[in-house]
């Protein structure tokens, strides 16, 4: 038995190809579209999160409170540096890391722990890739409540030069470059979306990768100037020839993210080829996510 | 115009084990080079070179035993699955109702879930947020939307999900096997809604065994068998090829009348 009906044949196939860069684009755009959905399903991550709690996502504010107050105390002693300096270098440090951190772990789960929503509502993938982002935006808001405390306690410290460290660099203190970390966020957020992209995609395919991720992660972060200055690390070679162990800090991409948002919030020093080289990170891993986009969006739904 | 079209598409779904999914193969796979076989993801052909074309105003019933391919279609035409060989072309806005209560989070309370949809159907919050009263009238769940998700019977989220679908007009409807859950009161109302959308500018395709929502909903029917289309063509036609039998003639004799007080058929 062969189809019967009339309207079995339809007419000639249309050229479009699946795999285009102009698919990879329109999936991005349509998500940009959608923007209500995967708001609303951002703010509902955190309330559900918090549904039954007394407190809510206050919780957010008080954990990162608490962390920021003893990794700051403890790190300020073993250092021998100054509280009033230190405290809110770690605080704002951490805040930075924790938003990253979130990007990068529950970025390479994000299709895995939506298969229900990919595979029963048709929809961008990049959605949840925003959904994503914007929880963890959200989570920083959160956060914000502890830099602005530390602030307030504090400020008579930063707004005027000071050192983190003796002998380290000497930052002018808090001034208008405060409103430098508005773009330097925008572009951290940026970011957030393509190494969700890329990285989500591969570990849907790949399961090693959110453990290989999660296991590497840690190392990042005590290899990242957050909870110690990388002035330390021209103390320690005394400036000099020697200072490949800059190195330690400059080759590690996330530094350079960081440096972008906390620098501003601190009254640091602009220092311009972090964000030349934030810049370039923009654009290569945008390329790098629209490339795996163009080959892989489709085959997303397949691998969930 | 709304339509789908459909050339030549598979859909095959390459099953990876743990151990095929893993890095460690893929990297220690390039140095031998002699497990080759071994090594190959072994692939399930779902569907295979399904050519198809369905204008708006079609109503189609999707027919077929289980597993023969009937909700991987499904998710081909609502373009979840992009074929892995072939093509497809969806024009229109595309409303799928499928497995109820997957995806969606059981904790959020039913009007969550009347907003979360609406705007995966892309809704606006504002548009759906003056067809909650007419979701929640239709669909008779009154305080219950204030409730869990998890609470539900599954015949109270297909009326969620159908009331929602409905409410939205769209322009491809697409329905899976679980529309069955609700009661028949409820199914009359809702058939009046769904032929009325499909009437105004839409289309429509049903996956149901039962001989009476097919003849209810439908004019023409997709027989699925294996993952192929074995047949496609007017209702009466692919049922009677499909069943052996035609079910008309043990129905009313007027296709149009209503006949889900009825039990013959099956």
């Amino acid at each position: 038995m062969q189809a019967t009906s009339t309207l079995g044949q339809p007419e000639a196939p249309p050229p479009v190809k699946s795999r285009s860069f102009k698919r990879a684009f329109a999936d991005v755009r349509e998500a940009w579209d959608h923007r209500e959905l995967w708001g609303h399903l951002g703010w509902q991550d955190i309330k559900q999160r918090y549904r039954r709690s007394v407190i809510g996502p206050l919780w957010i504010t008080i954990s990162m409170g608490t962390t920021a107050l003893a990794l700051g105390l403890l790190y300020s002693v073993l250092f021998e540096t100054n509280v009033p300096t230190f405290l809110p270098y770690v605080t704002v440090g951490f805040i930075v890391w924790n938003f990253i951190l979130g990007c990068i772990t529950e970025g390479t789960d994000v299709f895995i722990a939506n298969e229900g929503l990919i595979k029963h509502l048709p929809a961008p993938i990049t959605v949840h890739v925003m959904r994503m982002v914007w929880r963890q935006v959200l989570f920083l808001a959160h956060n914000l409540v502890v830099y602005a405390v530390v602030l307030a306690i504090f400020f008579t410290a930063l707004n005027h030069p000071y050192t983190i460290t003796k002998g380290g660099i000497e930052h002018p203190g808090l001034s208008w470059t405060i409103v430098l970390a508005v773009p330097g966020f925008a572009l951290l957020a940026v970011n957030a979306v393509w190494v969700a992209l890329l990285f989500g995609v591969i570990s849907t395919r790949f399961r090693d990768i959110p453990p290989v991720v999660t296991s590497f992660i840690n190392l990042v972060f005590f290899m990242t100037p957050i909870v110690w200055d990388a002035g330390v690390l021209q103390r320690v070679t005394g400036g000099g020839d020697s200072n490949w162990r800059m190195l330690i800090a400059e080759l590690n991409p996330v530094y350079h993210f960081v440096e972008v948002v906390r620098a501003p919030l601190l009254g640091h020093a602009v220092d311009w080829h972090h964000w030349a080289i934030v810049g370039g990170f923009t654009v290569i891993g945008w390329f790098a996510a629209l490339v795996i986009l163009r080959n892989y969006r489709a085959r997303v739904s397949y691998w969930v | 115009m709304v339509s789908i079209d459909v050339w030549n598409a598979s859909v095959d779904f390459p099953i990876f084990d743990a151990k095929s999914r893993s890095l460690k193969k893929l990297a220690l796979g390039k140095v031998g080079g002699k497990i080759e076989s071994e090594g190959r993801v072994p692939i399930i052909e779902a569907l295979h070179d399904i050519t198809l074309s369905i204008k708006d105003g079609d109503r189609v019933g999707l027919v077929g035993h289980n597993g023969a391919g009937k909700s991987t279609l499904l998710r081909l035409l609502a373009g979840i699955y992009e074929p892995t060989r072939g093509q497809s072309r969806i024009v229109g806005k595309v409303a799928p109702v499928f497995d109820l209560g997957v995806g969606m989070d059981p904790e959020i309370s039913g009007y969550e879930n009347i907003m979360i949809r609406g705007l995966f159907l892309g809704m606006s919050r504002k548009q759906m947020e003056s067809r909650v009263d007419d979701i929640a009238q239709f669909t008779e769940l009154g305080d219950y939307l204030q409730m869990p998700l998890r609470t539900y019977s599954t015949g109270m989220r297909v009326r969620l999900a159908l009331g929602v679908v409905t409410s939205i007009n769209p322009e491809i409807l697409l329905l899976d096997e679980g529309i069955g859950a609700v009661d028949a009161a409820f199914m009359a109302k809702a058939r009046d809604r769904l032929k009325s959308l499909v009437a105004r500018s839409g289309l429509l395709v049903f996956a149901n065994h039962s001989d009476e929502f097919l003849a209810d909903f439908c004019d023409k029917a997709i027989w699925m068998d294996e993952g192929h289309v074995k047949m496609f063509g007017s209702l009466r036609e692919v049922l009677t090829a499909y069943k052996g039998y035609d079910p008309f003639e043990r129905m009313h004799p007027h296709e149009e009348t209503p006949v889900l007080s009825g039990n013959g058929g099956e």
